[in-house]
């Protein structure tokens, strides 16, 4: 196959040499490798301009990015159009959330006896690593190799597969798009369709090279692969002793967690084994019971565009002859209190995952999840992982992410909870700036200090313009100017088409247009 | 200092936060008609590729035989209706109550289940279980292929907050909330039944204004 390839590209004039070797990865694989797992989930270690220069190049992905999006986008308008009273829903969301900010340590702290009192078992974490060896010790003592997991964006966060991996357990996500991403070797690329980035026919390869058995597939209709992933599944679901989940919120008043999915796997997991063990983030507390009313109007919808998602559980402990009769609950840190600190960052903890804001992010929908270099891509992830990281310094890979936006606004438009996500970009560009300060003027600075000079005189400025014409002529006849190999120039760009300067400047018409006044 | 200690003094640390009355201007009720409710949750359940029928007390026994039809096992909780539990077993299909509990194989094995419910919610199309005896545990209406639901007309509401206004008066009951047969949309968002739970979800509404 990929010889002939390589006979095919020769022939028109292309020289495989010259290949990447991702492509010729793609050849062999019959799927574009996916991003291998990183030590930190929260920071893989470069910039999103790096990493979307990447993921720009692959446009089988971005074909579909571009088509999944553009499909939940539709949905949720529709769904969200159906509700009169959408806009109050909102309005209660975010006021819950934020009185749970408020009062944050009361209500974990009557959380944690409610659980207590039902025959749960609670654990803090302060960080990752102390998550990890928590969950590590409770599977550790029950003598299991393998555990099944519900998809959660908390352990997604702390890198607990791989934790358990190098520890001898293996943990089978059964959501159908995380099974993707585990049997390609990949990363999630969206926090509510992990394998959005993958089509129909990327999973039809994945599963019959990677799938337990080596199955073979007659088509790659959606529906005869997600069978495939039943039979698959269903025989560690009758086995597995322990079970692995987050929480999409926990209720302070009763102990109560809740877990909203589609496909059943989250009711197996939560349900048939013995043991379950759910972490959750300590911003996932509201309240009251009766707040449930209110996400489970605003997260379906926001999220994958339904009226309802298929199944949600509720489960308060331990019940006795129904479900697992051992349930341990890690309350999970891991950088919420530096968010806390911030008061205009804080208002990122409201967010309840319902990537909403990706599906309409003009950034996010050419550029993909992997460009940015942390499990919470998109609008949220550009604000939320800094904070989350403490992340200030311009060296940081992660400093770049409140850059990567155009401040359109539309994410604040969706947002079920109201998150001034724009708001927040700004304001963390400025700290990021802020705190950059002093040392060496880089390329940047000298430039803006040339700049000012010209602009604070009239014939400065006047001779620029004039000199503006030369860049029409770089223009060409499509009337944009591409890269730049210069200094400062090379940066803007590197990644934007420049319009071609009028044929004349303001100051030369206004002078021609008043010649006869003067 | 322990992690509990710790992260609480980091969040005590991060300052005064302002707190906030919970606007709940939100809609809590409305004023459509029984039958329009009635109505609008078959549609939602409809639209979730449900399969819905609306009978009278007295014909419940014939929808849930017919409802079963292709099965040859069904698993029933322990306080389901006995006239209920007798239409299960007509045409010689095996009946399991599952008291004492069946093994998780055992379920695996049996091709259908046949419950009550708690509440409904016509404007999502939602229906509530939350364990009681005539609804049994979780896990008998997870694992079989096919789930049949009673769901009495009266206790269909319009809006979310009327339904949790019902199940929060027991709220430490582990409570299912279902809309639809399970399903997936993660390969290029094409919605495919029944991944791991449920393929079929048939839905027999009681209507006890109906005559016979």
């Amino acid at each position: 196959m990929l010889d002939k390839l390589k006979e095919l590209g020769s022939s028109i004039g292309l020289n495989p040499a010259d290949w990447s070797e991702q492509d010729i990865e793609e050849q062999k694989l019959g799927w574009y490798p996916g991003h291998p797992t990183p030590d930190d989930p929260l920071r893989w270690g470069r910039t999103f301009p790096e990493g979307a220069r990447e993921t720009l190049q692959n446009t089988q992905m971005r074909r579909n990015l571009g088509y999944a999006t553009g499909k939940i986008r539709t949905k949720r308008n529709t769904r969200v159009e159906e509700l009169p009273d959408w806009e109050e829903l909102r309005e209660a969301g975010s006021l819950i959330k934020r009185n749970t900010l408020a009062h944050l340590p009361e209500l974990l702290e009557t959380f944690e006896q409610k659980v207590t009192e039902r025959g749960g078992i609670v654990h803090w974490a302060r960080d990752a690593a102390e998550a990890n060896e928590i969950a590590y010790s409770i599977i550790a003592a029950k003598g299991v190799d393998e555990v099944v997991k519900v998809k959660s964006m908390a352990t997604q966060e702390i890198n607990l597969n791989s934790y358990l991996e190098e520890r001898g357990i293996e943990a089978w996500e059964t959501d159908l798009a995380e099974m993707i991403v585990q049997l390609s070797h990949d990363m999630p690329s969206h926090i509510v369709v992990p394998a959005i980035h993958r089509n129909r026919s990327e999973v039809k390869a994945i599963f019959e090279a990677r799938m337990e058995g080596r199955p073979r597939f007659a088509t790659n209709e959606p529906r005869e692969l997600a069978m495939a992933a039943r039979a698959h599944l269903r025989k560690k679901f009758l086995s597995a002793k322990v079970a692995i989940s987050g929480a999409n919120l926990g209720v302070a008043e009763t102990g109560t967690l809740a877990v909203y999915e589609s496909e059943g796997n989250g009711r197996m997991c939560l349900t048939l084994p013995e043991t379950l063990i759910t972490v959750m983030g300590i911003e996932k507390i509201v309240p009251s019971y009766r707040d449930i009313e209110v996400f489970s109007q605003l997260l379906p919808r926001s999220a994958t565009g339904e009226r309802m998602n298929p199944y949600t559980s509720f489960w308060t402990g331990v019940t006795e002859g129904d479900g697992p009769q051992e349930f341990h609950l890690i309350l999970l840190d891991n950088g919420r209190t530096n968010v806390m600190k911030d008061e205009v960052g804080r208002e990122a903890l409201k967010c309840i995952r319902c990537a909403a804001c990706m599906n309409i992010c003009p950034v996010y929908r050419v550029s993909g999840g992997h460009a940015y270099n942390s499990v919470y891509p998109g609008p949220i992830g550009a604000i939320l992982t800094p904070q989350l990281l403490n992340a200030t310094d311009r060296k940081d890979p992660a400093t770049s992410l409140p850059f990567a936006s155009t401040l359109c606004g539309a994410c604040y438009d969706v947002c079920p909870v109201k998150i001034n996500i724009p708001e927040i970009l700004v304001h963390l560009r400025h700290t990021i700036t802020e705190a950059n300060r002093g040392g060496l003027p880089n390329a940047w600075d000298v430039a803006m200090k040339g700049t000012s000079s010209v602009m604070s005189s009239g014939k400065k400025m006047e001779r620029a313009g004039n000199a503006m014409k030369a860049g029409r002529l770089a223009a060409g006849r499509d009337r944009k100017i591409g890269h730049i190999p210069l200094p400062v120039a090379k940066e803007w760009t590197g990644t934007r088409d420049v319009p071609a300067p009028p044929a004349t400047s303001f100051r030369t018409w206004w002078n021609d247009e008043h010649e006869e006044t003067k | 200092m322990n992690a509990k200690q710790e992260i609480l003094n980091r969040i005590r640390a991060a300052g005064q936060i302002p707190a906030h009355d919970t606007a709940r201007d939100y809609l809590c009720g409305t004023e459509a008609s029984r039958s329009d409710i009635i109505a609008d949750m078959v549609a939602a359940l409809e639209d979730y590729t449900a399969i819905v029928t609306i009978v009278p007390p007295a014909g419940v026994g014939d929808a849930i035989d017919e409802m079963l039809s292709e099965a040859a096992t069904v698993v029933v909780p322990p306080g389901l209706d006995e006239s209920w539990r007798d239409a299960a077993g007509r045409h010689g299909r095996a009946v399991r109550i599952d008291d004492p509990p069946l093994s998780k194989a055992d379920l695996d094995a049996t091709d259908a289940v046949v419950t009550a419910s708690r509440v409904g919610v016509s404007l999502s199309g939602t229906i509530i279980l939350d364990g009681q005896p005539d609804q049994g545990r979780r896990a008998i209406s997870l694992v079989p292929d096919t789930h049949v639901i009673v769901l009495d007309a009266d206790d269909i509401k319009a809006t979310v907050p009327e339904a949790v206004a019902i199940v929060e008066e027991h709220p430490l009951r582990p409570t299912t909330w279902i809309a639809g047969p399970s399903a997936t949309s993660d390969i290029e968002l094409v919605r495919v039944d029944g991944v791991h739970g449920p393929r079929n979800l048939r839905v027999i509404i009681v209507d006890q204004t109906l005559d016979r």
